[in-house]
């Protein structure tokens, strides 16, 4: 029986958005520091305006709801899932005011994917954008990668249990460290440190790739930020094209493939088990995947591309940034449509639906559960093929060795399923609107699974009622759904529960 | 045959009228298979920066719809004045140059070999204004800040 939410289980809810907020308003000072550096007034006041509503609103919630008691599952999941659709609203501000967008929902449709770090986006005349605004996009995507809640477990929420049902929200499940506050502290100590290792390296590759130093660093840092972050936000439209630099290309690989390593695993490695790297199901899983693939679509692109280096940095690159769900690219968006044949098109969109690691900054399906599907088979075939009476444990490794239950195939199966359907949904829609099937599948995917690589269909003109779904799909996908079922069962409760403290 | 050489001869013409004109880069990119290997003429505004790479160097050209990488030599990309940016328009080039679909010698970059670049166009600085409404709306939701923060609600006797 469903218990029906009170009054205070909403004005809880509300409460710690409130706090999420004025965290994130918090977080604005850094493109305001930037514009000011910068001599980008405009600009500058742009972003105190979207700082200043943030953590007005934000203490205005926690003012009207005032709450003393720690969160539930349903309320963390509940904070968790709008936070994201508050954080968009208000990440859109400054985005619109830059004067670089037709309208509020294509800047809302850029904080969402910048967010979620996908990578789509619908910015015009990017090659002329202020510094401060791309420190914001390419900011959006750091934030997101690691997570909002993150950030605010991290300096504003004391309650551990509280914290750790908002950090679950996240589509983050592992508790690296016993504390769920530490974990998160972690986890922004090795992206910090990643953030300025790679930094340095892009900024002198840029350097001595022809970019003037100031902005080699800047675009350093703001590519970096989207490669680690599996973003794929770029400072210049052209993408990662617009280096013209192999260099930069193999350095940015790199980072895609740290950034879609799970957090767990970098801990045990960073804590010299790098043994651990080659035990681990989900490396096994993901470093297999992407080896099958890329020569897959490498023999798919022969005809396309004939040259061996030009098949590498064409082919195995945009597999790597499909897979990892980063969305880097060094064609063209068109080109995918136009020049691509439909296997090596499937392969990408198979790259993209399966996704990177749990518990990192990847999106899609993830390779742990598709690790434990494999697991599952291998158990069923030998149970078939063991005589009756005996009793089969699989077990598997992922930082530690796991019985294989049920319960693990099932939960996995019903993200697997959710995912399925949300891909399928968006192509529908693609469809609907008159897009052709492979590339309406091709942007579906891209979406739900937080990748960013397009086919050419994302764009300013496209129909409001497309940019929306994708927005959904950025938004379900990011947070892996559990989330969003849990706010929409509250409200479902709310209407039709039965009265009792659901606390 | 006299007519059959006479149509081949017009093809032919026509051709080289078609290698050699302007193409936009929106069409560049959608009918890649058609312009690769042919000289055409593009014309935009060289945006981001010139990468100087030994004796030759990188351009972006965009037009306005999409930028398009020009590969050319040191000394034709350092007479460019200015590159768009925040702060700039960028100088306006005519380049006539060779098309490539993907690059052999570039990684399979869709990039354009110049033979030839002009600036058409020289471009300038861009001045960014104020908004005193925006100023206004800063001053206001500092008061408001300041406002939520000294006001506590009166609670309800329970």
């Amino acid at each position: 029986m469903l218990l029906r939410p009170t009054n205070e289980d909403f004005k809880i809810i509300v409460h710690y958005i409130g706090r999420l907020i004025v965290g994130l308003g918090i977080i604005l000072v850094v493109p305001l520091i930037t514009a000011l550096v910068f001599n980008e007034w405009d600009r500058a006041l742009d972003f105190s305006i979207s700082m200043l509503l943030a953590i007005f609103f934000g203490l205005l919630l926690q003012k009207i709801f005032p709450a003393t008691r720690d969160l539930n599952w349903s309320q963390g999941l509940a904070v968790t899932s709008i936070s994201w659709l508050v954080a968009m609203l208000l990440g859109a501000v400054p985005l619109m005011l830059s004067g670089h967008y037709a309208s509020y929902l294509d800047a809302c449709f850029d904080a969402m994917s910048g967010f979620a770090t996908t990578g789509l986006t619908l910015i015009q005349n990017l090659d002329h954008v202020a510094h401060s605004v791309n420190m914001w996009r390419h900011l959006m995507m750091f934030l997101g990668g690691q997570g909002i809640v993150v950030i605010a477990l991290t300096f504003l929420v004391k309650g551990t249990a509280g914290a750790y049902r908002m950090y679950v929200g996240e589509a983050r499940e592992e508790r690296i460290l016993p504390n769920v506050i530490q974990t998160a502290r972690f986890i922004w100590l090795i992206s910090l440190v990643y953030l300025v290792i790679g930094t340095v390296i892009l900024g002198l590759i840029g350097f001595f790739e022809g970019l003037p130093l100031v902005r080699s660093f800047l675009h350093g840092s703001w590519v970096f930020m989207a490669a680690f972050d599996t973003g794929g936000f770029a400072p210049q439209s052209q993408n990662i094209l617009y280096y013209h630099s192999l260099p930069y290309e193999l350095a940015t690989m790199v980072f895609m493939i740290l950034g879609t390593l799970n957090f767990g695993l970098q801990y045990v490695v960073w804590h010299g088990n790098f043994r651990e790297l080659f035990k681990n199901i989900e490396t096994r899983t993901l470093f297999s995947s992407i080896t099958i693939i890329s020569l897959m679509t490498t023999l798919c692109l022969l005809s396309t591309y004939p040259y061996l280096m030009a098949n590498f940095r064409k082919g195995f690159y945009h597999i790597v940034s499909a897979h990892s769900g980063t969305g880097f690219m060094t064609i063209y968006a068109p080109q995918f449509a136009n020049e691509w044949n439909l296997p090596a098109l499937l392969m990408t969109i198979i790259a993209m639906g399966l996704g990177g690691s749990a518990c990192s900054t990847a999106g899609g399906i993830k390779a742990l559960r598709i690790g434990i599907f494999f697991k599952a088979l291998l158990q069923d075939i030998k149970i078939i093929m063991s005589p009756g009476s005996a009793i089969v444990v699989q077990k598997f490794h992922h930082i530690k060795d796991i019985i294989l239950e049920d319960r693990l195939v099932r939960s996995a199966l019903i993200i697997f399923i959710s995912y399925l359907a949300t891909y399928l949904a968006g192509a529908l829609v693609g469809v609907a609107y008159g897009y052709p099937l492979a590339e309406a599948s091709f942007e579906s995917v891209s979406a739900a699974a937080n990748v960013g690589l397009s086919a050419g269909l994302t764009s300013p003109t496209m129909p409001a009622g497309l940019k929306i779904t994708y927005i959904i799909e950025m938004w379900v996908g990011r947070l892996e759904f559990m989330s969003i079922f849990i706010l929409f069962g509250l409200v479902f409760a709310r209407l039709t529960g039965a009265r009792g403290k659901s606390h | 045959m006299k007519n059959l050489s006479l149509i081949m001869f017009c093809f032919l013409l026509l051709g080289n009228c078609a290698a050699a004109a302007a193409v936009s880069s929106n069409d560049l990119i959608a009918k890649a298979h058609i312009y690769d290997g042919r000289t055409i003429e593009f014309t935009g505004e060289v945006v981001g920066d010139v990468m100087i790479r030994g004796d030759f160097a990188w351009l972006n050209i965009n037009d306005g719809a999409q930028a398009i990488g020009v590969w050319t030599n040191k000394q034709a990309a350092e007479k460019i004045s200015y590159v768009g940016d925040y702060t700039h328009i960028g100088d306006t080039v005519k380049v006539a140059g060779q098309f490539h679909r993907a690059c052999p010698q570039h990684g399979g970059d869709l990039d354009i070999h110049a033979t030839e670049i002009l600036i058409s166009k020289q471009g300038h600085k861009v001045k960014h204004t104020v908004n005193n409404y925006k100023f206004a709306m800063t001053v206001i939701l500092l008061l408001a800040i300041v406002a939520v923060s000294v006001w506590s609600p009166i609670k309800k006797p329970k």
